[in-house]
């Protein structure tokens, strides 16, 4: 991409609007009646959006309440005992709700310094030659499925981490062996998944910064570093918060790649622990489930949206509060 | 001129969308007048639903009989059958004594077998029934413990409501004491796992095991179909299709459904869902 400086920004835009005025007027031919069914296209367009949140909305509270009522809210929120088909099933979601949140500030915590300072260096370090071959290679991320990162942590990571569990656990009698599919393994393939999210965002945020404000702070005789740790990423930081933020959706909803490396039992989410996500829970039983068992996996979708709901309400405060701060 | 070419696709993409909602209403009432007052009642075994469900499809489609299929579990759906409410009971478990005296009549139609595999560079090659139950409770943990490796076990198994856990946990008798280290959701990565972890266990279908991960023997017997139709090979159960008395004295449909099945075709259903013929 090329750089566009402030200065160039208002002429570019004012070549769009003699384009778009040129098309308007040349286009007389258009009548009322597309007009408003245009508008009418768009309206409905608009609305399908909402309609399907709406549904999903009211679908996952009617598929996923009957199994709380069931069970019971304190007993299946803090019940530590997955076990649905036992003779005496158990729903205790517990330990799953606590790895998606300790897996997800794991991988957050490794991912976004990382995403970040690449981001940085695109941006502001490295010279166009460079940026052309780092920003291609970010984009390329992004666009690989993400059964992949899961087939290449089950062939890279998993096997690294078994060796190490072997070593470390050599000893221990209550640990159980996995062979590398713990929630590190989990947390490295996420942390991986997120950088693309995280990067391009806040690459973005970071280029929208002014120029001005560069070149005030190295006048008053900033170092090129300081300029980017005190000026810069600090005028970015509402785009950069809304990286980590979308960065944190994209690793709590990621479910295909972590199914393959997470080991998917339920237990504590310690770092060498096999661990379940919420979404590895509803993707691995969902195919045999039946009655309870079922409806408790729609519960535990039900959590995921809550999470999802919560992630989007905090994402909305943050660009509101940071609207009001400037 | 636009408009009435406009009006007129409208025109054909109403008259199109009528006509398809004409003749799914005539496919739908033709289905059901074919089927009505042939039905089978079916009850039984949850570990049979793939199979039973399989059965049922493919028999509708081939004779146009409707099989009523739920899943009740062995012991509700031998009950049905003394009760006269069902024709025919699942049971993924051999009749008790008391179930047999009371006149019906133990139909098995297929075994389901399972297979025990562990990494290829492992020296074990016969595991008894005992361990194995030890294995997969946690009280064993280390191959060097049975005379292999020195090396962890790693304890790979299926999830929750999969057919072949719940066969695998009733016939060691381990139900809901397995200790996993790894809960796998389809049997293609269960032997992918196993091939690729150092030390792992794991048990799948007997019809998938291949060359990439090695298959023990149970008991010094060798895990094969023919093990498995001769009785000889323990880790494996029936899938019995109980009815009140024998086959021959049922009513006609229920005769038609057990001669389908020793057919070809049922025969096919049987290998297709991962089971051993019993015939």
């Amino acid at each position: 991409m090329e750089k566009v400086l402030p200065l160039n920004k208002n002429k570019v835009i004012d070549n769009k609007r003699e384009a778009t005025a040129k098309f308007i007027m040349g286009s007389k031919r258009f009548s009322s009646f597309t007009e408003q069914l245009m508008e009418t296209i768009f309206a409905l367009c608009g609305f399908s959006a909402v309609a399907a949140v709406a549904a999903i909305t009211v679908y996952m509270i009617i598929s996923g309440a009957p199994a709380v009522f069931k069970v019971g809210i304190v007993k299946m929120l803090f019940g530590t005992v997955w076990a649905p088909t036992a003779a005496e099933p158990s729903f205790g979601i517990a330990y799953i709700v606590l790895t998606s949140v300790i897996g997800t500030a794991m991988s957050i915590a490794i991912g976004v310094p990382v995403g970040l300072l690449t981001a940085v260096f695109i941006s502001e370090v490295a010279d166009k030659k460079v940026a052309g071959i780092v920003k291609p290679a970010v984009e390329l991320l992004a666009g690989i499925p993400s059964i992949v990162y899961g087939l290449l942590g089950l062939l890279i990571i998993n096997p690294v981490m078994g060796s190490i569990e072997r070593v470390l656990f050599a000893d221990s009698d209550t640990h159980v062996m996995n062979g590398g599919a713990d929630l590190i393994s989990a947390v490295l393939v996420l942390a991986v998944m997120i950088l693309p999210t995280v990067i391009n965002v806040s690459e973005t945020s970071l280029r929208a910064v002014p120029l001005s404000l560069r070149q005030a702070s190295l006048a008053l005789g900033a170092t090129p570093v300081q300029t980017i740790f005190k000026a810069t990423i600090p005028a970015a930081r509402s785009g950069i918060i809304t990286a980590i933020v979308l960065g944190v959706g994209r690793a709590v909803g990621e479910a295909m790649a972590i199914v393959l490396v997470s080991g998917n039992t339920v237990n504590i989410p310690f770092p060498f622990n096999s661990v379940r996500f919420l979404t590895t829970g509803i993707v691995s039983e969902m195919g045999y489930a039946s009655g309870l068992h079922r409806e408790a996996l729609f519960t535990i979708g039900l959590v995921l949206f809550a999470f999802i709901m919560m992630i989007n309400i905090i994402i909305n405060g943050i660009l509101e509060g940071g609207d009001k701060n400037e | 001129m636009k408009k009435t070419l406009k009006l007129l696709t409208v025109c054909v993409l109403s008259a199109l969308v009528l006509t398809a909602c004409g003749s799914t209403d005539e496919s739908v009432t033709g289905e059901s007048s074919t089927s009505a007052g042939s039905v089978i009642r079916m009850s039984g075994s949850t570990s049979m639903e793939k199979f039973a469900n399989t059965l049922k499809e493919t028999y509708l489609a081939d004779t146009g009989i409707e099989i009523d299929c739920q899943f009740t579990g062995s012991g509700a759906g031998i009950q049905a059958v003394i009760d006269g409410t069902v024709d025919i009971g699942n049971s993924s478990r051999v009749l008790t004594d008391e179930e047999k005296a009371s006149g019906i009549s133990e139909n098995i139609v297929a075994l389901d077998g399972i297979g025990i595999v562990v990494d290829k560079a492992n020296t074990i090659s016969d595991i008894t029934k005992d361990d194995l139950a030890k294995i997969y409770k946690g009280d064993i943990k280390n191959w060097s413990e049975l005379g292999g490796n020195d090396a962890a076990i790693v304890v790979i198994g299926r999830e929750a409501g999969s057919g072949t856990r719940g066969a695998f946990e009733e016939i060691l008798g381990v139900e809901d004491s397995c200790v996993y280290a790894q809960e796998i959701n389809s049997t293609g990565a269960v032997m992918a796992k196993v091939a690729s972890t150092p030390g792992a266990i794991g048990y799948v279908s007997l019809d998938v095991i291949d060359d990439t991960v090695k298959c023990v023997s149970i008991d010094g017997i060798a895990a094969n179909t023919d093990n498995v139709k001769s009785g000889a090979y323990t880790l494996q159960r029936p899938f019995v299709m109980a009815t009140k008395g024998e086959i021959s004295e049922q009513k006609q449909e229920v005769q038609d459904l057990f001669n389908y099945i020793n057919s070809d075709k049922g025969q096919e259903i049987i290998a297709n869902a991962g089971l051993v013929s019993a015939k």
